[in-house]
Order: C-alpha cells, then sequence, then structure tokens
C-alpha cells in the first residue's frame, strides 16, 4: 500500500496510540487497576503499525504474549481493550482472556496467545482456509525471535510454503526472549535467514523504522495476495520496558535502554520523516497527541466504570450449550 | 438398513458430509495415499481435490493449521496417524483449540474434529496402542466421543463436523471392521445421550469403545449363571449422559465400568465416582472398574494380549459384583 501523506498520518496517530496505551497500562498496573502479566509494546511501535498500515479489516493477524500494539493497530477500540486489561465485563473478551489474550474477531484479530509460537499453526491455518474459500484475504503470524526456537515454527511455516498459503510471518526480533539475550541461546543471529529453509522469501529490516517496516510488508502482501505465498520478515526492534512485571532486568544496562529511547526511537524517527516532507506541522504534532492522550483518558474511564463480570460468568462459554442436533 | 463396516461407516459419513458443507476438509498424513492407514479417507480426493490435504509429518502443524482453518469459519477433519503422535500436538489440542471460545469471551468458535485411531490394534507396542481418552475429558472445552458400533460411528461423526466446538474423536483399531447394520437415510446422533445396547435387571455394566462388545457377549455367557445384565454404552464421555447411567444403575443396584485403558484415575474411574456420588444409597455392592493395568503396552502379543481386557473379565467382574 502506497504510503500517502493521510496515510503516514494514521499511521504516526496510531504510534502515538500504542504508546500512550502502553505507558498508561503500566500506570494501572501500579494502581492496582491491572493485574497478571503485562508485556508492554513501548519501542516496538513501527512494527505493528508498519505491518498493518497495509493491511484490510478482513485480513486476519495473530499475535504473541505481547500483543496490545497489534490489536489496536489492526483498529481494535482502545476502550474495550483498556477494559479487558481490567478483568471488566465491557473487555473485549468480557474479561475472560486479559492481557495475553486480547481478541477481536469482528476484525479478524484472532488474538494474543499465551504459548511463545502458538499462533504460528493457526494463522497459517488461517491462510489455508482463504486458500481453500479462494478468497483474497492474506493472514498475518506476528511471533517474537524466540518463537523461532519452537518446533512450531518449522512445522507452520514449512506447511504455508508448501501449500503457497497468503501469510506473512512477522518476527519481532526484539534481542531478548525473556530475561535473556538473543546471542546467548540463538545460534544464527538473523531470523530472516531461516527463510531460507523453506525456500520463501526472508528480508531482515530495521523495526525501528515504520517506513522500511511498511514497504517491506507491502511487497510480502502483495506477493501473497497475488497467491504467490509466503514471506518472512524480521524487524529488528527493541522493547522499553522489562519482559513483564517482575523483570529485574540485570540482562541489560540502563545506557543500553537509554540510547534506544533516544537514538532509535520509532515515533521520533517517524517524526522527522514526516516533518522533511512538510507531511506534520508541530500543530498537528501536538493536535494528535493531545486526541491520543484524552483517548487513553476516555479509554481508562470506560474500563473503570465497567462492572466486574458476574460470577456466573465463569461457567459460560466453555463450549456453546446451545447447540443441539436432533436424532 | 445395510450391513456395512465401522470403516465403512466413518467412510461414508466424511463423503456424505463434505457433500452437503464446502466447508468441510480432511488434513493428516497419508490421507491421499491409501485413505490412510485404515483407509478411511479414501476416495475424497478424487471428489474433492481442492479439499484435502496431506501434510509433512507435523503434527504441532496440523492441528495447529486446523485451528486457524477452524477460527476461520472452516470444518477441518484431521486425521492424526495414531492415536499417540497427539502428543506431539498437545499444545494446540489444549492451549489453542480447547481454550479459543473461553478465553475470547464466547467470540471464537472452534469446529474441529481430530479423529484417533487408538488401542490395541496389531502388536505395535507402546507407542503405537494408546487411548488417552481420560486426558482429553479432563480439558474443559474438548468433546470426546467413543462410538462402538459402526451406527454410532457414523452418526456421531457427522454429528462430530457440524459440533461448533473441538471433537477428539476416538477409533478403536480392533473395531474398524466389525459390522453392523447403519440406516440407509441420513441420520445424527446427538453427544451426551447414552444409549442402553442390552436391557437388563441385575447389574449394569457400563462399556466403552470395544468393550461394549465384549459386555454383550459377557452378557449372553452369564445368562448361563442367571444373570441378566443390562449394557449401557456412553458414547460420548465429554458432555456424559450421567441420568441414563444413573437410572439404569438405580434399577439394578450394581454397576461395573469397563475400558480398555489403564482404570488408575482413568475414565472408569470417573464414572465409578459419578456413580457413587449420586446413586450410593441404591448401590448394593461397591462399584467395580475393569481395565488396563497401569502399565505401557508390551510388545509381545502373549503379553499383549494379557493386559488388555477380555469378555472374561467382564464376566468375573458382573459374578463378583452380584455375589
Ligand atoms: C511455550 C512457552 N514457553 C515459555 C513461555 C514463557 N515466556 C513467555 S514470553 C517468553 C519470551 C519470548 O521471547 P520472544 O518470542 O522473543 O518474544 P518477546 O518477549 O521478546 O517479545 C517466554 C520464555 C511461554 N509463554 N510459552
Amino acid at each position: 500500500m502506497a504510503l500517502t501523506e493521510e496515510l503516514a498520518k494514521k499511521m504516526y496517530t496510531d504510534m502515538w496510540r500504542i504508546r500512550m496505551f502502553e505507558e498508561e497500562a503500566n500506570r494501572q498496573l501500579g494502581l492496582g487497576n491491572v493485574v497478571g502479566a503485562l508485556h508492554l509494546y513501548c519501542g516496538e511501535e513501527a512494527v505493528a503499525v508498519g505491518v498493518c498500515s497495509n493491511l484490510r479489516d478482513d485480513d486476519y493477524i495473530v499475535g504473541t504474549h505481547r500483543s496490545h500494539g497489534h490489536c489496536l493497530a489492526k483498529g481494535a477500540d482502545m476502550e474495550h481493550t483498556m477494559a479487558e486489561l481490567f478483568g471488566k465485563a465491557d473487555g473485549t473478551c468480557s474479561g475472560k482472556g486479559g492481557s495475553m489474550h486480547v481478541a477481536d474477531l469482528s476484525l479478524n484479530i484472532l488474538g494474543a496467545n499465551g504459548i511463545v509460537a502458538g499462533g504460528l499453526g493457526p494463522g497459517t491455518g488461517t491462510a489455508l482456509a482463504s486458500k481453500i474459500r479462494k478468497s483474497d484475504q492474506v493472514s498475518v503470524c506476528f511471533f517474537g525471535d524466540g518463537a523461532a526456537a519452537r518446533g512450531t515454527f518449522h512445522e507452520a511455516i514449512t506447511m504455508g510454503a508448501l501449500w503457497n498459503l497468503p501469510v506473512v510471518y512477522v518476527c519481532e526480533n526484539n534481542g531478548f526472549q525473556q530475561w535473556v539475550r538473543r546471542e546467548t541461546v540463538a545460534v544464527v543471529d538473523s531470523v530472516a535467514t531461516m527463510a531460507g529453509s523453506y525456500g520463501i522469501p526472508g528480508v531482515s529490516v530495521d523495526g525501528q523504522n515504520v517506513v522500511e517496516v511498511h514497504e517491506a510488508v507491502s511487497e510480502a502482501v502483495d506477493r501473497a495476495r497475488r497467491g504467490e505465498g509466503p514471506s518472512l520478515i524480521e524487524a529488528r526492534t527493541y522493547r522499553y520496558f522489562g519482559h513483564s512485571p517482575g523483570d529485574l532486568e540485570e540482562y541489560r544496562t540502563r545506557d543500553e535502554v537509554e540510547d534506544w529511547r533516544t537514538n532509535r526511537d520509532p515515533i521520533n524517527t517517524f517524526r522527522a520523516y514526516m516533518e522533511e516532507r512538510q507531511w506534520l506541522t508541530e500543530r498537528e504534532d501536538e493536535e494528535i497527541q493531545e486526541a491520543t492522550s484524552a483517548e487513553v483518558t476516555k479509554a481508562v474511564k470506560f474500563a473503570e466504570d465497567s462492572a466486574v463480570p458476574g460470577i456466573e460468568e465463569a461457567l459460560t462459554d466453555v463450549v456453546d450449550t446451545a447447540w443441539r442436533v436432533e436424532a | 438398513m445395510s450391513t456395512i463396516t465401522f470403516r465403512d461407516a466413518l467412510h461414508s459419513a466424511i463423503h456424505e458430509e463434505m457433500a452437503r458443507d464446502d466447508s468441510v476438509f480432511v488434513i493428516g498424513e497419508d490421507v491421499i495415499a491409501q485413505g490412510g492407514p485404515y483407509t478411511v479417507t479414501e476416495g475424497v480426493v478424487d471428489k474433492y481435490p481442492d479439499r484435502i490435504f496431506q501434510t509433512p509429518i507435523a503434527e504441532a502443524g496440523i492441528v495447529g493449521l486446523g485451528v486457524g482453518a477452524a477460527l476461520a469459519g472452516m470444518r477441518p477433519v484431521v486425521e492424526i496417524m495414531y492415536l499417540d503422535f497427539i502428543t506431539c500436538a498437545m499444545d494446540e489440542v489444549v492451549n489453542q483449540a480447547a481454550k479459543m471460545r473461553y478465553m475470547t469471551g464466547g467470540q471464537a468458535s472452534v469446529p474441529i474434529v481430530i479423529r484417533l485411531p487408538c488401542g490395541l490394534g496389531r502388536y505395535v507396542a507402546a507407542q503405537h496402542s494408546q487411548i488417552m481418552e481420560s486426558w482429553f475429558m479432563h480439558v474443559p472445552g474438548l468433546q470426546v466421543v467413543v462410538p462402538s458400533t459402526p451406527k454410532d460411528a457414523k452418526g456421531l461423526l457427522k454429528t462430530a463436523v457440524r459440533s461448533p466446538d473441538p471433537v477428539m474423536f476416538m477409533e478403536y483399531k480392533r473395531i474398524y471392521t466389525s459390522e453392523g447394520e447403519v440406516p440407509d437415510e441420513e441420520f445424527l446422533i446427538p453427544f451426551g445421550e447414552a444409549e442402553v445396547k442390552r436391557e437388563g435387571e441385575d447389574a449394569t455394566v457400563i462399556g466403552i469403545g470395544p468393550m461394549v462388545g465384549k459386555s454383550l457377549e459377557a452378557g449372553v455367557l452369564l445368562e448361563d449363571d442367571g444373570f441378566d445384565i443390562e449394557v449401557v454404552d456412553p458414547r460420548t464421555l465429554s458432555p456424559l449422559d450421567t441420568d441414563t447411567i444413573c437410572e439404569s444403575v438405580r434399577k439394578t443396584g450394581r454397576a461395573v465400568v469397563c475400558e480398555e485403558d489403564s482404570s488408575f484415575a482413568g475414565t472408569g474411574a470417573e464414572i465409578a465416582a459419578m456413580i457413587a456420588e449420586s446413586c450410593f444409597k441404591d448401590l448394593q455392592a461397591p462399584v467395580i472398574r475393569v481395565g488396563m493395568p497401569h502399565v505401557p503396552m508390551p510388545f509381545a502379543p502373549s503379553l499383549a494380549d494379557s493386559v488388555v481386557p477380555r469378555v472374561d473379565d467382564v464376566v468375573d467382574a458382573v459374578r463378583r459384583v452380584i455375589a
């Protein structure tokens, strides 16, 4: 999808929406309104936005444990997403999923996934469905570099490639797998090189540069839509927060984090790009940030005001109990 | 009515459902070559070449793709060559398929059928003879279906394909060639409805899968003792038709639960506990379980045959429960 001024403004806004949503979610965790695991996406915004800016509403995405950004970039509503993190009845999943299972099936957001590499098979399966139905929908599987170590990565991509399925595998290589650095547990530096094992294109891009991500994914999505099969795109990125609550961050220095925040921030990088093209005035920038901040405040209010689910809800949605066949 | 084999019943169920609904497709290892080891998907490729996928040997991938296709509105019928290999895809079964509806607050439906040839067949030892029904029963969100006759096999598989939730479909290898009467017209068998396969007054024998046939044979032998047993076939273990089982136990006052799998922490344990909780005052003797000892399946035919419950074991158990 061509990067127009209009699309760029939307992408810039979406990056701020993710940034502010995540910072607020973290604050709410501190306040005790959000409990449990919370894997924040700050620093990686250019990946979700660079990818989803190429997708139609009816395209599929599957995510990871770190998926609030994927959902927002694909169009999920901030209020219901925040309410889900709060475990409230108005959450996208009625409070039954939480941070690791945010999903909005009406937007073909099949959801975050608490199992590392758990989404690769199902994501590839949605592409199989599109092939059988002869639709031109495309599926995107987001996964971390840690997922590339799991067998399901190999099994899913093998079948995606074997049947030329319309799927784009997007690796978010942030250099960490929970509390360890990638280089201490991985044998190849770049996940993109692994594409060669499946005979599909593999490219590595700067994941802090949303334009680069957008362009690489644009090509991969077009290729998939034309029926020419999968691609693997590795976006080199960085996460600003610890892995999740309780991370002592002994595997990195404060200086390293500061360096990425100051010199390689995806929002700053994109702002400079837009200003260069005169696509963004200072005034517009302020307006975008103010509007986004208001959207987040509204989402928190919505989540606070939403009811806790009735305890009877714990017992529903296991299977569809209304379904019957006649003998 | 026509007399056909259990395998033919499954074969025709798949062909009928694929003809009825374009969203049904088959995926698995060797499902085109020979129609799988038990030829159940034979001929599908000729009629529906775009709806059958012969996969590499990648069980986690196969079930994972099935889950995704189901989320996208398709109805995959997955064949796992031998049930034992489902352990390679337990994440996809337990964490993905079974939990999607719940975790998404009811948004997602995963209408996947996983066909599982199971139990002792030829003598192929410990990694090709397992049953594991109770593993699946323990997972909320999975339906566990165990046909014992060609008629049940056909009616239950057709229902499984139409179900909006995941189905673990148990196919005991030793009964693929068994024969039985199957209606010629279209029919479905609802889940959660046990069938009383023989009526009797003196004891209730609950049989799972091939133990239904063995219990019926035991019933004939026990007539010589003057004992008239009732044989109940749950047909689906999850959901479990506790009403029919309890009604029978209340009538006879005695219960024997028979399975081919290990009794320890097994299907029979659940059913026995349920009977004890619901019908304690109607029982005239403790519930007896018949099952395999808690060992892996041995290879040597002499050993394998010694551990899988036989007709004699049912006869024995009934005599003990009545004595
Ligand atoms: C199968 C499985 N193993 C372990 C975990 C625990 N865990 C959650 S996230 C994570 C690290 C994942 O690293 P990566 O895939 O690179 O993603 P990132 O967190 O860097 O975004 C681990 C070990 C899990 N959720 N699932």
